[in-house]
Formats: structure tokens, sequence, C-alpha cells
């Protein structure tokens, strides 16, 4: 059938419009009684290629120049896709998490990006920050390109910001990620790290929205991260080490704007929960947290 | 008083034999001049307009915020022009970007159809273009901006055109009802706000209380293959509307429902209303309680008088009804966003200062599987089969309907981030009086109701036929036809004088209206059949329509969703009639 409708479309079709193929699909008209067969179709598709004007009468007007120049007038250069842009540039940034966490921690999860459709910059920052400790955080710049209806591709590079009281050095990666909109409406983030000594990180990141109502929703999330090797100085160790399972309730005020209070428990494993023991830190942890989620 | 003379010109007009030409609107009579009564917007008729494009002041929604006008108004004046003459508008720009008026559904050369860059080169600030053209056609249409979002902003107006010959109907009053959506929220950030969140102001998503109510009521296996079906598509069945009353404020004669706009009447009267959809992204369901509609025109051209409770307007349709009220009392014009979150109206009544009370909003319907054409595949199956764009559903055939083709979509669509998803069986679905008024009680208008009263004068079998789809990424809020945007995409090009017949596949989840400027669109039938000349055919999820068009005028012109937003992200093509 689709060999018949090739064959019709080869047929039917002529030079002027031969490059518009790529873009709109066009066959011979389907003749007002539907064919019995498929062989009936293709006969009268070069009937009405013979006589394509049957059976009407009508002529359109004939054209005069003055017909002519309006129809193609100067456009002085201007070209509608000046004022009708359907890739713009826009921005937006967003505070996925900006918390309190039990214990007096303060943390945080947030992302920008800046471009069009076809690419946007993303920026991309984690952290949080304990009382007697500096700052643990992580920075990202990465480039983002859809790959199909729900995915998008990230490459791009990450920098951990030193730690003096923990003794940690800053350090620098490179990215590769994914991120989008699984089946099911699983929103999804997963990214390969490559450190500049070789080591590798893999995380991953799954959110869901529970609609308790249209305004009080209930995100559970899970953010898993696996490492490479050992590095004992960090308390890291290979394989997967950490899980943060959590479970927040944000009510919106506005879309844009949403305080939330919630649970969030960590747990460490393998190695990772190991190092954990030797310097007497729990391997599970459960802390509450209160903050707001914020957009512009 | 006004009761009084408006008979006494009654009895003229119809002596003058206009064919019951307008009374409440003015007299149409040249030259220009304007007409304002205390309850009616401004008309400026004859053959001669001076109009000024510039930024206003309104408040609309409680605080002052910025307008673009047309004279100053919101909506902007009617304009009444008469088949046959030649009509010069001379358009001033005193706004501060490029700005234009197309005159929608009216045939005029190329260089006047105002769309700036395609057509001609726009209205620079402070610029002025010398529209001049002979009107070869009658009957309600409108004009609006077609630069950038300023359409949203609120150039927009009506435009009447008066017939040479004595019109099919008869009536004593005359009122146009012109709906829009109106927002404080500058058109560009909204724009950009449906990038960021496209579901933004969808607040009737499915919730937990959902689930378990319909679970107790259709049972747990039935309610998961629901949720199933959708999840798999990462759809929402709530999704009726991209921007709805959270964020509009609908407006009938550019006035709140609250401060709604009257019509006057004597009891017997008969009352032509001409309905005009300005709206930007909203369709409307219009009916008033207590009167039956008798709809005689669509888009400008008459019909075969159908009588109806209600109907269905798209964004850019036109319909001109004919309604009779007898009692002395005052009635409703409701119009009902589509999504039901919001309404306009106006109010007809013998007495200024009464009112009837607006009837409440229907209840929300939700989209299912059969209105994205996933009929007759068993409903989760056909969810989970026919979404996401890596899904290769080439050649299904269903010889079902007598016009349709095996459906294959476009490769262009095939791994495309700005398609996802594709419809499975679209048919024309033209008796279908769309989603939320199915069973309503109410006779609903459905195009397969209208019946245009000429037929076209081009009776040629169309030579060949174009088909294209209508596609769209919800999440990233991306449109186009066949995953193509308009700065991607190719002109599709016609030969002067050839009859096409062009196929609309809808392979998203919303209706869109389809605009094409400067030739009419005869609307066929499942059998290919006419039925009826429009400027603006809707095509709902899940259908496949057709249109005949003779490409008699020479130009470059636009060919489009009239939601505004899916026209600016993309759902655009250009028309290009060559020689």
């Amino acid at each position: 059938m689709r060999a018949l409708l090739a064959v019709a479309l080869l047929l039917c079709t002529d030079a002027a419009f031969a490059q518009d193929h790529s873009q709109h699909r066009q066959h011979a008209a389907i003749p007002q009684s539907p064919p019995t067969t498929a062989t009936d179709e293709h006969a009268q598709h070069r009937e009405h290629k013979v006589d394509a004007s049957a059976p009407g009468q009508y002529r359109p007007p004939a054209l005069t120049d003055t017909d002519r120049a309006a129809a193609f007038p100067d456009l002085h250069g201007h070209d509608m896709r000046g004022y009708m842009d359907d890739d713009p540039f826009v921005w937006m940034l967003m505070a996925d998490r900006l918390e309190w966490q039990q214990g007096d921690v303060l943390a945080w999860e947030g992302s920008a990006w800046f471009g069009h459709d076809r690419g946007r910059l993303w920026l991309r920052s984690e952290g949080e920050r304990e009382p007697g400790h500096a700052t643990e955080a992580s920075i990202e710049a990465l480039w983002g390109k859809p790959v199909d209806a729900w995915w998008d591709v990230l490459v791009g590079v990450r920098h951990d910001i030193a730690d003096d009281s923990r003794g940690h050095d800053g350090r620098d990666w490179l990215a590769l990620g994914v991120q989008g909109l699984a089946p099911y409406k699983f929103e999804v983030q997963a990214t390969a790290y490559l450190g500049e000594r070789g080591q590798t990180v893999l995380q991953a990141e799954v959110e869901y929205e529970l609609l308790l109502t249209n305004r009080w929703i209930l995100q559970p999330r899970i953010e898993a991260t696996a490492h490479g090797r050992n590095d004992a100085q960090r308390g890291i160790g290979a394989g997967l080490s950490e899980v943060e399972a959590g479970l927040r309730l944000r009510y919106e005020l506005r879309r844009e704007f949403a305080p939330y209070i919630g649970i969030e428990r960590a747990y460490r494993f393998g190695n990772t929960a190991g190092y954990a023991r030797a310097v007497g830190e729990p391997v599970a942890e459960t802390r509450w947290v209160a903050g707001i989620r914020f957009w512009f | 008083m006004i009761q009084a003379a408006h008979t006494t010109r009654r009895k003229l007009l119809r002596g003058m034999a206009l064919g019951g030409a307008a009374a409440g609107l003015g007299l149409w009579r040249a030259p220009a001049w304007a007409l304002a009564t205390p309850t009616q917007p401004g008309v400026l008729a004859g053959n001669d307009f001076d109009l000024a494009i510039g930024s206003s002041t309104v408040n609309i929604g409680g605080c002052a915020a910025r307008a673009i006008t047309v004279n100053g108004s919101l909506p902007g004046p009617i304009l009444r022009w008469r088949e046959g003459e030649t009509v010069t508008l001379r358009v001033r720009n005193t706004h501060d970007e490029m700005s234009a008026i197309h005159w929608h559904g009216i045939l005029l050369p190329a260089n006047m159809d105002g769309v700036p860059g395609l057509s001609f080169h726009g209205i620079e600030p402070g610029g002025e273009y010398l529209y001049r053209f002979t009107v070869k056609q009658s009957g309600t249409y409108w004009y609006h901006s077609h630069s950038s979002l300023q359409e949203q902003a609120g150039v927009y107006g009506a435009l009447i055109v008066d017939p040479r010959e004595p019109e099919p109907f008869a009536y004593e009053r005359d009122y146009v009802v012109l709906l829009s959506d109106w927002t404080d929220l500058d058109p560009h950030r909204l724009f950009a706000r449906l990038k960021k969140r496209s579901d933004y102001d969808n607040l009737y998503k499915r919730t937990v209380g959902d689930f378990l109510r319909d679970a107790r009521e259709h049972g747990l296996s039935a309610t998961l293959a629901d949720r199933k079906a959708w999840g798999a598509m990462r759809m929402s069945p709530t999704d009726l509307a991209d921007v709805n009353g959270n964020t509009y404020t609908y407006l009938a004669n550019g006035r709140r429902a609250d401060d709604d706009w009257s019509g006057l009447f004597a009891p017997g009267e008969r009352i032509r209303l001409r309905f005009v959809n300005a709206a930007a992204m909203t369709f409307f369901d219009i009916r008033i309680p207590g009167l039956t509609l008798s709809v005689v025109a669509a888009d400008g051209q008459y019909t075969r008088p159908v009588e109806v409770d209600e109907l269905r307007i798209a964004p850019a349709e036109t319909f001109d009804v004919i309604v009779q009220p007898t009692d002395d009392i005052a009635y409703t014009v409701f119009a009902q966003a589509m999504d039901r979150s919001g309404h306009a109206r106006i109010t007809l009544a013998p007495r200024i200062g009464m009112r009837a009370p607006s009837p409440a909003l229907d209840k929300r319907a939700l989209l299912t599987m059969d209105d994205m054409g996933h009929a007759g595949h068993g409903k989760a199956a056909a969810g989970e089969m026919a979404c996401g764009a890596a899904m290769g559903m080439a050649g299904i055939d269903h010889a079902a309907h007598a016009a349709a083709a095996p459906l294959t979509h476009p490769a262009s669509e095939s791994g495309n981030p700005d398609v996802d998803m594709q419809t499975m069986s679209p048919t024309p679905r033209l008796d279908d009086p769309g989603i939320g008024l199915r069973d309503n009680g109410r006779r609903v208008l459905r195009y397969a109701d209208l019946r245009s009263l000429h037929a076209p004068a081009d009776d040629r079998t169309p030579s060949r036929e174009i088909e294209l789809h209508l596609t769209g990424n919800m999440e990233r809020f991306s449109w186009g036809f066949d995953g193509i945007r308009f700065s991607k995409a190719q002109p599709l090009r016609l030969k002067y004088g050839e009859r096409v017949r062009i196929v609309l596949v809808n392979d998203t989840m919303m209706e869109h209206p389809v605009h094409l400027h400067g030739m009419w669109s005869d609307l066929e039938d499942a059998n290919g059949d006419f039925l009826v000349r429009k400027h603006t055919i809707s095509i709902p999820p899940g259908t496949r329509r057709s249109v005949r068009v003779t490409a008699d005028a020479l130009g470059r012109w636009a060919f489009h969703c009239h939601m505004l937003m899916h026209m600016e992200a993309g759902m655009m093509r250009e028309v290009r009639v060559e020689e």
C-alpha cells in the first residue's frame, strides 16, 4: 500500500512542487467515490493527471501587472520571522529546595537556564552548610539540548567548592547528563561526572508530584550517588554510596512560590557506610526540613 | 424614547429596501463619522478611515495596565464598509514597535493583507500605511494586529460589510458581540511563562481525591488503567486551555461579565447578533437561556438558517445569529470559556438597567482517548501505543471512513522534540458538538449543520491534495505543522488558479482554529461534499478535516493556527501563490 502511494506520488508530482516534499506531503486527489481496490485508485490518479480540470468550468480571473505588483511588494528587507519569534530567548531561575534542615543545616538545590528551545545554558547548584563547617557546594555549567519530545542531553563542567574545615580541596569535573520527564510523569535527572584524577561519579534523581489538591502537592524525591573508587579522605567508597529519600509537602500560594515542610532520610552504603562508622558518624540519618520553593 | 426612535428608524430602513440593514449599530452612510450611543462601542462607517494604533492605559482587572489599541479604544472601533466600494484606511502607528492591521477574512491584494514581513513591510513606529482596496464580499468579519503579540494586548475590532444585495433574512436590531480575553500581563511575559511552565493555568488537574472517587465509581482497575494511559503519555486530560480564567478576564464588547454591555430590544423584534471571537487563546460556548439561536452566517458567509440552543466559537470565527425575544424581560447572552474557567456576557433587555442572571458554568469536561483519535484500541493500550515520538505508527489502515486515506505521519515528526504525540485513527467528526458540549440536553451547532447558501463558483475537483499535520509539544510549548516550526519551514507553494484540497490532521491534544489568509477554505464532509465556506476551520484533537482552496490570490499569505501563542510558537506556514 505504501509502495503504491509512493508510485502515485511520483506520477502526480511535477518539478515545480518537488522541493516541498520534505515538509508536507502531497498526493493526488482522492476520488469522490472510495476506490474498491488499490489498482482502481492508481488508475484514477492517472486520470486526474491527464484531465485535471474536469469536470468544473471555473477559471480564475486573468492577472494584470497591477495584480502582480501588489502580490509581491518590496518588503524593505523585513522578514516576518523578525516579528514572530518561534524560538525566543527565555530564561528561568528555579530554587527547587531552599531549606532549613534539622540540626541547623541550610541546604539548597536550584538551577537556572538561559537560551532557546534548540539549546540552553544551564547553571545548577546544590549544597549545604552545617554548623561548624564551611559550605559544601557544587556548581555546574552545562549546555543542554533536546533529543526528543521529553528528554534533554546536557554536557558541561562541575566545580566542587573547597571545604577547608574538612580539608577538602576544590575539584573540577566533566559532566554528561540527561534530564526530562519519564512516562507517568516522573521527573528524572541523571548525570555522570569524570574528575581530574580519573574519579567517576554517577548521580541520579527522581521526583514525582502527587496532587492532594491542585495547590497542596506532596513530592517524593529520591537521589542516589555512586562512586567509581574509594576516597578515604572524603569518606567515600566505591559503588553505591549514598541515597537520600525525601517527602515534601508544599502549598503553592502561587505557581511561582510555595513554602513546604518535609522529612528526609539519608542512607550510606558499602564502604561509605564503613568510613562513616569509623569516624563515629551515623550510617542513616533522618531530618525534618522546612523551606521554600520558588521560580521566576 | 429610545424605543420610539428605533421603531421609526426601523420603518424607514425597511422602506429603503436595504434588506433589513442595521438599526442598532447606526446607519452606515458616507463619509466616515463616529457614532457613539451610551451603550454602544464606537462605529466608524463609510469608505474613508483614519486609524491610529497606539499605547493606552486601561483598567480592566482592577488596576491600570498597558494596552495597545486602535483609536484609543478596546476593542477598536467597529468598522462598517459596503460591498463593492473602495475603502481607504490610513493606519498610523504611534506605538513604539512595528505594527500592522490585518483584515481577517477579507479578500484583497496581498500588499493590503497586513502581515509585516510577509505581505508588506509593516508600519514602523511613527509611520503610516495606506490601505486601499475594493471590498468584494459582505458579512461579519474582524481586524487585528498581525505583528508580534499585539492582538493579545488589544489591537482588534469588528468589521461589518453591508451587502449590495438584500440579505436573505430580516431583523430589526443589529448588535456586534465581540468576545476577547484580557490579561494585565505583558503578552511576551505570558508567552515566556508558557515556555517555562506550560501547565501554569491548569489548576484543574486530577488529584488523589479524584482518584479515590473514580475508583469508587468506576472500579479500581478501570481507574488505574485510565491513569496509566494518561501517565504513559505524560499528559493531563484536564488540559483544555493553555491560558484560562486564572490569567484572563473574559470580555464581551470590551466589558467584564460583572459590568456588562447591554443591547436594547422591543419584545417581538428580531435581533441580529454578530458574534466575533477576537480572543487570543479562548474558545467560547455561547447560549442565551430562553432563546433559540438561528444561525444565518458563518465567517461572514450566509448559511442555511439552522436553529440551535448553543454554539462553540473558535478564536477568529464569526457567527451571525438571529434571535427573537417575545417577552418583556432581560436575557443573558452567556459565553463560557471551553474549559469553564470563566465567562463573558452581554445583556439583551427591553429597557436600560434590566439584567438577567448568568447561568452557572457547566461542569468541566475531561479529554478522553477517543477525543484524541485513539478510539477502538482499548483506552489504556491506545495511550501507550499512540504517544511518544518514538513510535512508528505509519500505515494504520482504517477503512471505516470513505474520505480517510491510510494514515501515515510525516517522517519529519519522528524523533522530533517538537512532537509529543500522534493521533492513530483521526476522523472528520463534523457531527460532534465538541468536548464539554456532548449530551448536554441542548441543541449544539456542529460543523455538519452548516450549509453555505451559495456553492463556490469554482466547481472543479481538486487536482492535488496537501496533507499537513498539526503538531506540538505541550511541555516545551512548541508548535508547528508536521513537526516543523514556521522559522524552519519552506513555503507551501500553490499555482495561481489551481484548486487544491488541504487535509489537516491534528496530532496534538488541543483544538486548533486554522486560518488561511487571502482565500476561502471550503469545508468538505467525510464524502468530499461541500459543506460551508469559511476563513477559519477549527480542528479538534483526533480529527482529520479537509478543505478545498482555489488559489485565486497571487502573493504570500499566512496560514496558521489562530491560537495566538501557538502561532507565535511556530504553528504557521507561508502559502505562496505564484504564476
